[in-house]
């Protein structure tokens, strides 16, 4: 058995508002082990990007209550010094975020900020740093990376921007990449090419791979394990071909419906969207807080807090249904669109 | 160069067959200028080159293609917030391409837009109440009393709560703000509705809501759409024909379900192949054509077919020398390619699934 790179154990993060509390992460456990992709789908507000931003220790704990547990080759995380936080963050995990527009600096040059990465955590000299730029952009397939390094991000388009980020992301050679929503401001063409250089990447850097998202569609062809999240809180977790295949929670189902598919018929299908909205996280529903959208709500839903269970190995969700109705909806209602 | 129109296989009423739009070798060119005292100009953006396009009335016309493929310049110039460079567009049977004042105030009642950025186009410091009552003031059709009421109608059309209608923007969420757009567009009940990009910045769940709406509405109102978005699953869902535009050109135009199955422009395989689809097996069996780099610039676009330089197929010199035409295929299907694919190049829809 090898040692899950990270292990995530019943994360808690809260903010305190004037309002009350936001429950933004509420009980999330996970593991991945080196080499994995996992992916991280749900709707905006469901707590998915504080979660890894937690990871990364960019919440601030001042204004936020964090508990539970981030074990991180061992080491937990969220007990460790901000000192030695500051060297996890970079050389051993690193983010890319949604938009490569305002995640770069407008007034650098790109080769000088990967560059700025590389000397912080390591003692080169500046040309040295600039020269190991140079050989991050060309990896990440920027053509010309010697000129390209001493432009200034406005020269980028958005999916050569966010190659730069990919770059600065790499440049340290870390353990695990958390990609927070990387395609979702870019065109379909420029996401395929982006996915498949994470992919690429990963082989070469031999890392772990988090990709956030809120469409399953991206995640399916390079997500090892799914997971996703509704209003704080993991309701399904399984390997890829359980949630496509098999999928247990009706909030799944539900994103799988809601997408528009290629190979449906000319007979236009109307799309089965989830209703309503996603939930206050200060005032989530009592019960499974998905029960006011879900289609198939029974009493105990309003009032029980369904547990994550497993029904096999590695597949488990948060729903009262039982396992044979679950298969039974799910091949019956969900299948039967594809 | 032109665009077919497809017979409908339910035979149809023949008002219906009228195109509401037609658009006539539409040029779009924004010059560039280099001087402060004399503007010299130096060069153009060829946004819209040379196009093409008709929809029928009741009818959804799809736009698919890249960041910068000039199709959002299309629908501009369509609404006449661009005057064309060169070029007809005939709204309705009029010739509406240099129309002013009064007229062009007229036709505007007729064709409205929706825009992708919920955020960014909603004024801040207004009430949704005034956002969507303020066509009905601009173009006085409803008594200043009764706009109260037609908003609330409106809102609850749209799935709004007619109760926020004093609420402010900000206290919406994306897919709410875009039903705001939605019922603004709807307003003076117009012909013809541009939806440009109108659910690319929403999430999958509310994206489904969204078009659902677009969907009812089309029903209810007999409306046209012209509707634009780079995803392709998207837009083939809620079109009956689709154009997929490249640099300023239709490089192919055929109904949904032929493109899916039998694209015929490489630069459409390359889309369909792009698009992520929710099934790992039909994701994995699916031909990759990937292409490298970005839109070359519209200033000084390739010579021959514009999208040789990206093009896995292309054969030197014809490619880069010769323009292809748009030549039919199958039928109601045009595409501008000296090398075709081959039918079901992308996705084998016969090796199950």
């Amino acid at each position: 058995m090898t040692e899950p790179l990270i292990e995530v154990k019943d994360l808690t993060v809260h903010f305190p508002t004037d309002d009350g509390i936001v429950k933004a992460v509420d009980g999330v456990s996970f593991s991945l082990l080196p080499g994995e992709t996992l992916g991280v789908v749900g709707e905006s507000g469901s707590g998915k990007s504080v979660s890894f931003l937690t990871v990364m220790g960019l919440i601030n704990t001042q204004h936020a209550q964090i508990s539970g547990e981030i074990l991180f080759q061992g080491q937990d995380l969220l007990t460790l010094p901000p000192d030695e936080m500051r060297t996890v963050r970079g050389e051993k995990i690193s983010m890319i975020f949604q938009d490569p527009m305002s995640s770069l600096h407008p007034y650098y040059k790109v080769g000088s900020q990967i560059a700025e990465a590389v000397r912080v955590h390591q003692k080169v000299s500046k040309g040295e740093a600039h020269e190991q730029a140079v050989e991050m952009l060309r990896r990440v397939g920027i053509p010309r990376p010697d000129e390209r390094a001493d432009q200034y991000p406005h020269e980028f388009s958005g999916g050569m921007r966010q190659r730069a980020m990919i770059a600065m992301a790499l440049s340290l050679n870390p353990d695990l990449l958390i990609a927070d929503e990387p395609t979702t401001a870019l065109d379909v063409t420029v996401q395929a090419q982006i996915l498949d250089l994470l992919d690429r990447l990963k082989q070469e850097f031999n890392a772990s791979i988090v990709i956030v998202t809120h469409d399953l569609g991206v995640v399916a062809e390079h997500c090892d394990h799914i997971q996703v999240m509704y209003a704080g809180k993991i309701v399904e977790a399984g390997d890829r071909r359980d949630i496509y295949y098999g999928a247990h929670h009706p909030y799944t189902w539900g994103l799988l419906s809601s997408i528009p598919r290629l190979d449906e018929d000319a007979a236009k299908e109307r799309l089965n969207p989830i209703r309503g909205l996603p939930p206050s996280l200060i005032f989530v529903p009592p019960g499974c807080a998905f029960h006011p959208r879900c289609p198939y709500v029974f009493d105990k839903c309003r009032t029980d807090v369904p547990e994550l269970l497993p029904s096999d190995g590695h597949h488990a969700s948060r729903c009262h249904l039982s396992l044979a109705d679950k298969e039974r909806i799910f091949h019956e209602e969900v299948m039967a669109r594809t | 160069m032109s665009v077919e129109v497809t017979e409908r296989e339910q035979p149809q009423p023949e008002a219906a067959k009228t195109p509401l739009v037609r658009i006539r070798g539409l040029r779009k060119w924004f010059p560039i200028t280099r001087g402060i005292l004399f503007q010299k100009r130096i060069g153009d953006v060829h946004a819209v080159d040379g196009v093409d396009l008709e929809i029928n009335k009741g009818e959804t016309v799809g736009l698919v293609g890249e960041t910068g493929c000039g199709k959002s310049t299309l629908a501009r110039v369509l609404m006449r917030l661009y005057d064309a460079t060169e070029g007809t567009i005939e709204f309705d049977g009029q010739d509406i391409t240099h129309i002013k004042g009064g007229d062009l105030r007229t036709m505007r009642r007729e064709m409205q837009m929706i825009f992708q950025d919920p955020f960014a186009s909603l004024n801040p410091r207004k009430t949704v109440g005034s956002i969507i009552g303020t066509p009905y003031q601009l173009h006085k059709v409803v008594p200043r009393k009764q706009v109260k009421s037609e908003v609330q109608q409106l809102m609850e059309l749209v799935g709004l709560n007619p109760e926020h209608y004093n609420r402010f923007p900000h206290e919406f969420s994306g897919g709410q703000r875009q039903r705001i757009g939605v019922a603004r567009a709807l307003a003076l009940r117009p012909k013809l509705i541009v939806c440009d990009e109108p659910v690319s910045a929403l999430d999958v769940s509310i994206q489904a809501q969204v078009l659902n709406l677009l969907e009812d509405l089309q029903e209810e109102f007999n409306l046209t759409y012209l509707f634009i978005a780079h995803d392709l699953s998207v837009v083939k869902h809620v079109s009956d024909r689709v154009a997929v535009m490249y640099l300023g050109k239709i490089v192919e135009a055929a109904e949904g379900d032929t493109l899916y199955r039998n694209p015929k422009h490489p630069y459409t395989g390359a889309l369909l192949s792009a698009v992520p689809i929710a099934d790992p097996d039909l994701a994995a069996a699916k031909k990759r054509i990937i292409l490298e780099g970005d839109v070359p610039s519209p200033i000084d676009p390739p010579s021959g077919c514009r999208f040789h330089p990206r093009c896995p197929n292309a054969q030197f010199p014809k490619c880069s020398e010769d323009e292809p035409e748009l030549l039919p295929h199958h039928p109601g299907q045009v595409a501008a390619c000296h090398f075709p694919l081959e039918d079901r190049a992308v996705i084998d829809t016969t090796a199950g699934g």
